[in-house]
């Protein structure tokens, strides 16, 4: 019986999201003048999804008490290289995709090598590392264009049987597939252990920088899933550092509203699965309520802003104050 | 045990030499060297024209980069420059229309509004101890919020005072452009506010070891709110500078400001971890990068090059003088 | 009983560290199937000679022999896979991983490739019990763990790794008396299997009930190997304690007269489970002792003094009035004029990579500036009066002064406090580490200010120090003062004896001791 309280108190950030994204959907759905249908589950999942992919990216950094500022450069990038080579036949599309997934590989693990073997601090590594990555994004699109294989394009952004989103599918395979076997094997648990003390980690044996450089490459590898999601959404690439920067501020926020610490250590990529909807759903929600579209961004300010507060209760049962100080 | 002597000495320089910061001479170093660049490029490159002009828009980068800079030293980081910039900008520019006392005001409204985000960023970080990264993503969201709503998220039309201008574009004394100035007084306050006061002291000691300052009686909390009060001060400064120079505020006008700013910063010597750091980097730095944009501009190098350049050159540079210790149990 | 090869042999080991000898031509003799108990005051060696037989120190000189073979230990990896686990004071657990992960972190067990959590959930469950912890839940994340089932869960962990040699450092200082039973029975279990346990604490009950052989060290060396039980408790303690006095304190002055009323007061202090209800009254010129083993209380005491604590309960009085203090800067004010030098220099009480002038004027800083700008000047002198007054060695006030030898970085920590010509200084074991010279300069400059009128409350864990020093002595057991000692009742005799909690007059060891968990 105690099992099960354990458990249930390992993920409670993450349920704690998922809750209060299901609630704020449900208030959203039933305000919805379509209502709980098909369309309307659809393009709220397309918009959450891509956001979602940048959070689970981040999440693998932000674990091991790291941040990489570079994923929304990354993710432009693979998007403007998946709009030149994700193309044609069927087989040339395979290979498209994994180029492109590969890509992002190589950023990753580029950040990785800068952070771990050039022993700079990630915040400043990936800042210079994004705007490498972004010029890379620009040097493939100068202009938005491009295209891509439009029948996977339309199969992955489309709705499946019983109106399930496809993207969503996708979402959740790349769950299943990746992130569960990640965090159940030992490399995932050194990624965790380095996080939540690093010293602990290397006097117990484990090999921390191959834990580090795992993060890092993971994250470019979702980053690349994301920038593949937008480029069939989009049907085109297009190198906007506004969008870049956006989409990396906003990762940080769904991981944070994910109940993933910053700290390192704890949290989980579900979690920040929905802190991405959660922070996608506001904006909606704001539509649906008639509130005025110009409120919207003070209000999600002022939601983020009172989210990473609640932690701070915690501080009320300090005894030490020396404890204060990390 | 521990052990009981003291470490043996390195090989010394002369004591001049020994007092500059490697980080900061190699800074200089490589402004010496894009100087030559851009010189065999076109000859204009080292005229003082040009370089004042380029000190000029320096400045402007400098507003943000000497807030960003108290904030790093304390070990922390406020990343709601972007929009405190947009604030200072468009509030001053608002006030200018409110008539003939506003118009008197414009500038002060606008670097007091910044202050009231710092001084929620302070609270935050130093009472409810929300790490800065986060809290001030959070009101730098506020603020673009706020920004949005009053101006119905289109171009302002309010336009800047004559004293806002002239302090922008003017160039008063010694033909030397305004901007200029206000960096070095500014700058100078800055040293002096570091090297000679309490306050000073206490950032580069709370950087260091926030624990050992607060056992040593110093109010930690009231420094670190104090820190984030002068950033927010002075991006909004900036911003006011800014709508100066291009007449009006517009939306998102401080987004190019942000990451530019901390690069300064840190190419300049100051450790991201805080505790360390001198003004005359960040001077170094805030010229290094606006020196590098421009050059890369100049060269008519097309925009993804400059991108890249940029990046490979702070990381090239951090990997010379920015590294952390081994981690040793 | 008589084993036939020793299984583990150190000979001849000598280690310096700068120019201290922490050992000296030391060595010791372990058994299979035999529990050895190490004994010996602060600094006596044993840390660093369990250090050496884990790999982490590599000896100057001296020999290791395992299996009556000769071993080098370069690392910690290669002690345990030579099968020498040792469970050091600071823990090494993953506080947001769970218990079980904790102690299969290394090599957890495994099923396609993946952690097999309910095998591993039920490996720990079984070493667990195996090491007396069976209330402790496998899934429990350890940071939510009270600090005594930490140490039981760093006990599974080590005991997982099957160990020939298990070396435990003091890891059951936090345990309650309850809990040491368990382990003990489990220690005499593994006993009986032919573990050769070498355990290191300060329990006279424990060591009585498990130890079949003891060795003493004394400043580096083995002064006594012997076999359990075959000395009396007062042997043991001369023999710990016997040296010859290398201190030379200043002459204490007459006490000063109970009637003069006291400058710092205490009533009933009392703060979670670490303090309870403490009263202690120190008059001006008076230099008052906390003594006890480490972590009965001290270091909160003068923590909550210093108003660094939330949540004491009882009262505090200076001169006589009761006051709140907020905290360090409260408590510096003239109004209290109070100093506390923190237990670790290195992260409390200095600004390592900064200047030795920054450092050494810090405290001060408001009353060397004038609304907030910095007399420099003024600063110059005082810290040139500091660095002259108490004869600090540095090359220059500009130097970082973390380049400074431990005893002058003390100086520097101790300086920084006298520039506000304090009234009252609390010591949290300001000599810990330090070369003699300069422990005996600190000694002449505590009585120099207690002859001015300071109030000093002083915590040391060298028993020398505080019967060389003091006036008064407080001994602290489990957070409250079990004994006051002075004039002639102030010797090491009874020191040792209070702290260990046996009376040394009839050499009967007291009621077994109530550990808080």
């Amino acid at each position: 019986m105690s099992d099960w309280r354990y458990r249930v108190a390992e993920l409670r950030s993450t349920l704690l999201a998922a809750l209060v994204f299901v609630a704020m959907f449900a208030i959203y759905v039933g305000n919805h003048s379509a209502g709980f249908s098909a369309n309307v589950v659809q393009t709220a999942a397309n918009k959450g999804v891509l956001l979602a992919f940048l959070a689970i990216a981040q999440t693998f950094v932000v674990l091991t008490s790291g941040i990489d500022l570079s994923v929304g450069a990354m993710f432009i990038l693979t998007n403007c290289l998946a709009s030149w080579i994700v193309v044609g036949s069927a087989g040339m599309t395979a290979l498209g995709v994994a180029g492109v997934l590969l890509a992002g590989l190589a950023c990753g693990a580029v950040n990785g090598a800068i952070v771990i073997f050039g022993r700079l601090q990630p915040i400043v590594a990936t800042i210079a590392s994004g705007a490498v990555y972004f010029g890379i994004a620009l040097a493939l699109r100068p202009n938005p264009g491009g295209d891509v294989n439009s029948d996977l394009a339309d199969l992955l952004t489309g709705q499946l049987w019983g109106g399930i989103p496809a993207s969503l599918v996708v979402l959740l395979a790349v769950v299943l597939t990746i992130w569960l076997p990640f965090r159940r094997s030992a490399l995932g648990r050194a990624v965790y252990a380095v996080g939540s003390s690093e010293v602990a980690a290397y006097m117990s044996g484990l090999d921390t920088r191959r834990a580090k450089f795992a993060s890092y490459t993971l994250s470019g590898l979702f980053a690349a899933m994301g920038g593949l999601m937008l480029t069939f959404f989009t049907y085109s690439g297009e190198a906007s550092s506004a969008n870049a920067s956006t989409y990396t501020l906003n990762s940080i926020a769904a991981v944070v509203l994910g109940g993933v610490s910053l700290f390192g250590g704890t949290g989980s990529a579900v979690g920040a699965i929905f802190g991405a909807l959660i922070f996608r759903t506001i904006n909606d929600l704001l539509f649906v309520f008639d509130l005025d579209p110009l409120w919207q961004p003070l209000f999600l300010g002022i939601v983020l802003l009172i989210s990473v507060c609640i932690g701070s209760v915690r501080l009320l049962r300090i005894r030490n104050r020396l404890d204060l100080f990390g | 045990m521990s052990q009981d002597q003291a470490k043996p000495a390195p090989f010394r320089l002369p004591k001049v030499l020994r007092r500059i910061d490697p980080a900061v001479a190699t800074a200089f170093a490589c402004i010496v060297a894009l100087l030559l660049v851009g010189s065999l490029y076109s000859s204009n490159f080292l005229s003082a024209d040009y370089l004042l002009q380029q000190l000029q828009v320096g400045s402007f980068l400098a507003m943000a980069a000497t807030g960003m800079m108290i904030v790093v030293l304390l070990g922390q980081i406020d990343l709601s420059v972007p929009w405190v910039i947009t604030v200072g900008a468009m509030m001053s520019t608002a006030a200018a229309g409110w008539g003939p006392v506003g118009s008197w005001c414009a500038i002060p409204i606008g670097i007091l509004c910044g202050m009231i985000f710092g001084l929620v960023n302070g609270i935050g970080v130093a009472y409810l101890r929300v790490p800065s990264m986060i809290f001030t993503l959070g009101t730098n969201a506020v603020a673009q919020g706020l920004m949005i709503m009053r101006t119905g998220g289109a171009a302002p039309q309010d336009m800047a005072t004559t004293a806002m201008r002239t302090l922008a574009t003017g160039r008063i004394v010694a033909d030397i452009p305004n901007a200029l100035w206000i960096w070095v007084l500014i700058g100078a306050a800055t040293i002096f506010l570091l090297k000679r006061t309490t306050f000073g002291r206490s950032v580069y000691a709370i950087g260091n070891s926030e624990r050992a300052a607060y056992l040593s009686g110093s109010p930690t909390r009231r420094v670190i709110v104090l820190a984030f009060v002068m950033s927010g001060a002075l991006s909004a400064f900036g911003g006011v500078l800014l709508a100066g120079y291009s007449i009006k505020a517009y939306q998102g006008m401080g987004d190019p400001y942000l990451l530019p700013a901390i690069a300064a910063v840190v190419l300049g010597g100051t450790s991201i971890l805080g505790g360390r750091g001198t003004y005359l980097g960040t001077v170094a730095g805030v010229i290094l990068i606006t020196l590098l944009q421009s050059i890369l501009s100049i060269m008519q190098i097309d925009e993804s090059i400059r991108q890249i350049v940029y990046g490979l050159t702070i990381i090239l540079m951090l990997l010379l003088y920015g590294r952390s210790a081994i981690l040793r149990t | 009983m008589d084993a036939p090869v020793p299984l583990f042999a150190m000979t001849g080991i000598s280690k310096r560290y700068g120019g201290v000898k922490a050992l000296d031509k030391a060595s010791l003799t372990l058994h299979a199937g035999r529990i050895h108990a190490l004994l010996g005051e602060n600094g006596a060696g044993k840390s660093t000679l369990i250090k050496i037989m884990s790999g982490v120190v590599q000896p100057d000189e001296g020999s290791l022999e395992f299996d009556g073979r000769t071993v080098r230990f370069p690392t910690p990896a290669a002690a345990n896979d030579a099968g020498i686990v040792c469970i050091f004071q600071e823990l090494s657990l993953i506080p947001d991983l769970s218990v079980a992960d904790n102690i299969f972190i290394a090599t957890p067990p495994r099923r396609f490739g993946l952690i097999d959590r309910k095998a591993q959930r039920r490996m720990a469950e079984e070493w667990l019990a195996l090491a007396g912890a069976e209330d402790v839940h496998p899934l429990a994340p350890v940071k939510d763990l009270p600090l005594s089932r930490r140490q039981m869960v760093e006990i599974a962990k080590a005991l997982a790794r099957r160990p020939r040699i298990l070396i435990l450092d003091e890891a059951t200082s936090a345990l309650t008396a309850a809990d040491v039973g368990k382990i003990l029975a489990v220690l005499k279990r593994l006993r009986g299997e032919g573990l050769a346990l070498l355990y290191i604490s300060h329990r006279m009950q424990e060591i009585e009930e498990l130890a079949d052989d003891c060795t003493i060290f004394r400043n580096g060396s083995n002064v006594a190997s012997y076999p359990a039980g075959t000395k009396s408790h007062g042997d043991v303690v001369e023999l710990m304690i016997g040296r010859e006095y290398s201190h030379v304190f200043p002459p204490k002055p007459p006490p000063v007269p109970a009637a003069m009323p006291p400058v710092l007061e205490a009533r009933g202090l009392t703060w979670t489970n670490r303090l309870s209800d403490i009263s202690l009254a120190v008059r001006p010129g008076e230099i008052v002792g906390l003594g006890g083993l480490d972590g009965q209380g001290q270091r909160e005491l003068l923590l909550a003094l210093f108003g660094v604590l939330r949540g004491v309960a009882g009262e505090i009085r200076i001169d006589g009035s009761p006051v709140a203090i907020g905290g360090p800067s409260a408590a510096k004010a003239a109004r209290i004029g109070m100093a506390l030098i923190p237990e670790d220099r290195k992260t409390e009480g200095l600004m390592l990579p900064m200047s030795v002038r920054d450092n050494l004027s810090f405290a001060a800083l408001g009353t060397l500036s004038n609304g907030g700008f910095i007399d420099q000047a003024a600063e110059a002198r005082a810290v040139d009066d500091m660095l002259r007054l108490l004869a600090i060695k540095t090359e220059g006030i500009d130097v970082p002064v973390a380049t400074l030898s431990g005893g002058n970085q003390q100086k520097v920590v101790i300086a920084k406090w006298l520039m506000m010509a304090p009234r009252i200084i609390l010591l949290n074991d300001p000599t810990r580490g330090i070369d003699v010279g300069t422990k005996q300069e600190i000694y002449q400059l505590l009585r120099r200010l207690a002859d001015q009128g300071v109030a000093i409350l002083f915590y040391s864990t060298d028993y020398d120090e505080l019967i060389g020093c003091c006036e008064r002595v407080l001994v602290l057991y489990d957070g409250r003062v079990s004994r006051e000692l002075a004039g002639n009742e102030l010797t090491e005799r009874v020191l040792v004896g209070s702290a260990l909690n046996i009376a040394t007059e009839t050499g009967e060891a007291g009621h077994a001791p109530a550990i808080g968990a």
